[in-house]
């Protein structure tokens, strides 16, 4: 057990300034998104695209999730795999509200109600 | 009989190894907070989107919020978690002088997005957009802007504080070699912290 905690603990160190730069340039990417690519669902999922891989590169380097134990990384999915849930239950409640949204003119109610 | 009650005592002071994280506890214990702070912000986030999507006047928010300086922010965040992972390194080789100097750029880095932020939000009160109201649609786009950049606030403060006090707790070298779980578990927080950052830039600015 102490030999493999040492072990764990002794990987190799990930070129930090490497990882810096990628996200630096995803950041770049990621501005130069909206006013390049018109179409919103193709800008959106670019968007997504990008923020995920460069949440990835923080986790799995940064924060050293790669080199840790399987375990770790089940605790660090399950708010992942909550909030997926999340979104598809309040999926039923926003289509509802698209279809049932129908805007009101009070001043013609009004106008009939004075005469 | 005597024996077995020194055994019992030395095994109180020593306890079991955690099964998840050998390094420390507390690292396990910061990873489990974590988990559950993420939660938090992921109710936030689809909360977010719940209302965006039902809101028909939903202002373009990069016309209202600009993005030169939250992605000046983001970069800064990004170096700030490049200084914080080398202040570790500099810890785990033993190398005093760099740790200070590491552990202080990170808490710089922090302190000045706290600054930026203060600056954006005064900006954009002056131009009129409120938790209540905003000159460009939908009242709830300032709500939720500001109570996610907020909460995110929060953190980083937070943050700020926490590596403030690692620092001076390990100004000495008390945070050297085998013994720089706090550092580990401090940094873990802080790139939390970018991480959540970089979603809420993308979700809040840029979609």
């Amino acid at each position: 057990m102490a030999n493999e905690s040492a072990a764990h603990a002794d990987h190799v160190e990930p070129n930090y300034f490497a990882i810096m730069v990628v996200l630096t340039i995803l950041t770049i990417l990621e501005v130069m998104v909206p006013p390049l690519v018109s179409a919103k669902l193709t800008a959106g999922s670019l968007l997504v695209i990008l923020a995920v891989a460069k949440a990835l590169l923080v986790a799995l380097y940064f924060m050293h999730l790669r080199f840790e134990r399987p375990t770790l990384g089940v605790i660090a999915l399950t708010p992942m795999i909550i909030c997926v849930f999340l979104i598809i239950m309040l999926l039923p409640d926003l289509t509802s509200t698209t279809r049932t949204y129908t805007p009101v003119e009070p001043t013609a109610v009004s106008e009939t109600a004075d005469h | 009989m005597s024996e077995a009650v020194v055994d019992s005592h030395a095994h109180a002071q020593q306890p079991a190894e955690s099964p998840v994280t050998p390094e420390s506890w507390g690292k396990l214990g910061m990873w489990v907070f974590l988990a559950g702070d993420a939660m938090s912000f992921g109710g936030l986030l689809a909360g977010y989107g719940a209302i965006r999507a039902s809101s028909p006047d939903w202002p373009n928010p990069l016309e209202a919020l600009g993005i030169q300086l939250t992605a000046f922010m983001t970069f800064l965040l990004i170096v700030s978690s490049f200084t914080m992972v080398k202040a570790l390194s500099a810890a785990k080789h033993n190398d005093l002088r760099n740790f200070r100097k590491f552990l202080l750029l990170t808490i710089i880095g922090g302190t000045i997005f706290l600054g930026l932020q203060a600056y954006e939000w005064t900006h954009l009160t002056h131009v009129g957009m409120t938790m209540s109201d905003n000159p460009w649609g939908a009242p709830l786009f300032g709500t939720t802007f500001y109570i996610l950049t907020g909460f995110h606030g929060c953190h980083v403060f937070g943050g700020v504080v926490y590596l403030t006090c690692v620092l001076f707790a390990g100004m000495n070298g008390r945070f050297l070699g085998e013994n720089s779980s706090p550092v580990e578990i401090v940094g873990l927080y802080w790139h939390f912290v970018d991480l959540v950052w970089i979603l809420v830039f993308t979700f809040v600015y840029l979609l």
